[in-house]
């Protein structure tokens, strides 16, 4: 009697378990089979002509340099104007702030921040960046946005790695006579250096494929813009803020959307290709760089 | 005696230092409050327009499906009734959770039970370039894939809830995987080791106790899910067929609210009636997601006070 239950439960264990591995070996092979399918029909369309030749709005064979510029130079604006503000913040939560009605109020708007949906904050953009203070569709609008973003991303990931910090280096610090602000300067702030990078590195990774956000602030278009004007306060200048911008990520939305570019499948799996193989390495990027600085700095091997 | 007065009545370098990088961090997050606020503040105010100003009724808003706001109903009353665009929104957000609930429970259950070190190494990079594909491009799987599949197997056009679903559910499994891993680990160790002592398998150990214990946890998670999954835009706008109709079958053009936002904002002139139409969408929107974020407190409190 006894055998029996103990032989029927080990039957249902053994179906149980097996029913998990299948269920992750399914998993395993969406990803598989979704970034096999982006690079295997991707990559045929990737040229040196389709990397360096401007899009094309009627016609077939366009490119993707402007939109591959416009990505990198409005994802290193956004690091920019995003990193200082989160930095701070961060460093207010993991260091000065006291348990107490305010530090909640603020973790629950940096968590209500960070629940909004990107076409939320991408309106907001549009309403008050593009239409009350008239940046108009431009690449400081989208900064903007995206920096909005950013933010509680970021400001997680500095109070994280702060906290990862062992207090007695902290006290370490005091010991010595120096003020809290100083020690967090000098010996906090080196000691979280590779996880704040990692962080850094990965919220980029995200940016990149970010569209939501931009399509109503950075615009969806690209004027024509030359590569050899470097005043960036001309309006043809490759370098002028204030000039609307395609992103990448945008680009393969307006394509599948609007259908008017004959070729459309054929350079938004090319377009998916490059934004893949481009976050992947932002992916390995961090990874390696952050071990590298771990290991720099504390000295292990 | 004048230069030790000073040194004792004055503040100090450090304590100088001290105020300084307090107030610089603290005019940081300020910044981040104010910016927050404000975006809350500017959407309700548009949003709301369309109650105040326009004088539609919030009933006739959420329970009628008459989208058409540029033109006038039988009553003489704008059609702004944003009923389809809301259950399209639930019906693929519920979907989504519905589908990867149950792969993510048992991707982040071989993670933490069956094989945690050859299994977490070998899924942890899965989970991190599941995230890392950037929406657009499931959208663009989603249009050249998912669709035209859905169309030869059920007919029609292809788009509508449930290609709408599939791409999500792909978008939300890592949210609610890496979540679920968390709650498992949390799980105290002598849980699994008494449950074994009392001969209990593998499989009764990880349904009887460990799933029981990380109840809460899970919970967050699967919501969390929900929160991503309502608010994606572009992915879901490139799926669901854009036609502000209530859904008849899974299979049938609809709008969600994020892909009605998306594709109309652009057409409309800022002030009109069918604009804050979309502001007033934009609303339920942030609501939804302010809601979602309630939730997941009130979850995670319970989960604290059983431990």
């Amino acid at each position: 009697m006894k055998n029996s239950v103990n032989k029927k439960a080990e039957h249902a264990n053994q179906i149980a378990l097996l029913i998990i591995k299948a269920m992750v070996g399914v998993v395993v092979l969406i990803l598989m089979a979704l970034l096999g399918y982006i690079l295997i029909t991707g990559i045929p369309n990737v040229s040196w002509h389709f990397l360096t030749s401007p899009s094309k709005d009627f016609g077939a064979g366009g490119g993707i340099v402007n939109e591959l510029f416009n990505s990198v130079y409005i994802l290193i604006i956004t690091l920019v104007i995003s990193c200082p503000l989160a930095l701070g913040a961060g460093i207010y939560l993991a260091e000065f702030a006291k348990p107490s009605f305010l530090t909640n109020t603020m973790r629950t708007t940096i968590e209500v921040l960070s629940s909004l949906p990107s076409i939320v904050i991408g309106l907001f953009g549009y309403l008050v960046l593009v239409i009350k203070f008239q940046f108009d569709f431009s690449i400081i609008s989208g900064a903007f946005a995206l920096m909005f973003v950013n933010i509680p991303l970021l400001t997680r990931n500095t109070e994280e790695s702060l906290k990862a910090v062992s207090h007695s280096q902290r006290e370490a610090g005091w010991a010595l006579g120096l003020s809290k602000w100083r020690t967090i300067l000098k010996i906090i702030l080196p000691a979280a250096v590779p996880g704040l990078v990692t962080g850094i590195i990965l919220s980029a990774g995200r940016i990149f494929g970010e569209a939501a956000a931009l399509i109503f602030t950075a615009g969806q278009s690209t004027p024509v813009i030359s590569y050899a004007n470097w005043n960036p306060f001309s309006s043809t200048s490759f370098l002028n803020p204030m000039r609307p911008t395609e992103t990448l990520a945008v680009h393969i939305w307006k394509l599948n959307t609007d259908g008017i570019t004959p070729d459309a499948t054929q350079i938004s799996s090319g377009a998916s290709a490059v934004l893949i193989i481009v976050i992947l390495s932002i992916i390995l990027l961090s990874r390696f760089l952050g071990n590298y600085l771990y290991k720099k700095m504390s000295g292990t091997k | 005696m004048n230069k030790m007065q000073q040194r004792l009545l004055h503040p100090s370098k450090a304590t100088r230092q001290d105020r300084f990088g307090k107030t610089i961090s603290l005019i940081c997050i300020g910044f981040i409050m104010i910016l927050t606020v404000s975006i809350i503040g500017f959407i309700a105010i548009h949003g709301l327009a369309t109650f105040f100003e326009n004088h539609v009724s919030v009933m006739q808003f959420i329970f009628s499906s008459n989208w058409n706001p540029g033109q006038l109903g039988k009553n003489g009353q704008p059609q702004v009734g944003a009923f389809a665009m809301i259950v399209a929104s639930f019906a693929v957000t519920l979907l989504a959770a519905i589908l990867a609930t149950p792969f993510a429970i048992a991707v982040a259950l071989y993670m933490t039970e069956l094989a945690p070190k050859r299994g977490a190494k070998m899924l942890q990079p899965v989970i991190e370039l599941l995230v890392g594909i950037p929406s657009v491009v499931y959208g663009f799987i989603g249009l050249v894939v998912i669709v035209p599949a859905i169309r030869s197997v059920f007919g029609g056009t292809g788009f509508g809830i449930l290609a709408g679903s599939i791409v999500l559910f792909v978008m939300i499994l890592p949210t609610i995987t890496s979540l679920t891993i968390d709650s498992l680990q949390q799980v105290p160790d002598h849980y699994r080791k008494a449950s074994l002592a009392l001969g209990a398998t593998k499989w009764q150990t990880i349904y009887k106790v460990i799933l029981r214990a990380a109840l809460p946890g899970i919970l967050t998670a699967i919501v969390f899910g929900m929160a991503r999954a309502f608010g994606e835009a572009l992915a879901v706008q490139m799926v669901i067929g854009n036609a502000a109709l209530t859904p008849t079958s899974l299979t049938s053009p609809t709008a969600t609210l994020t892909s009605q936002l998306t594709s109309q904002m652009g057409d409309t002139i800022m002030g009109t009636l069918p604009n804050n139409a979309l502001w007033s969408l934009a609303l339920v929107l942030l609501i939804m997601s302010v809601i979602f974020n309630l939730l997941i407190k009130v979850v995670g409190k319970r989960g604290e006070m059983k431990k």
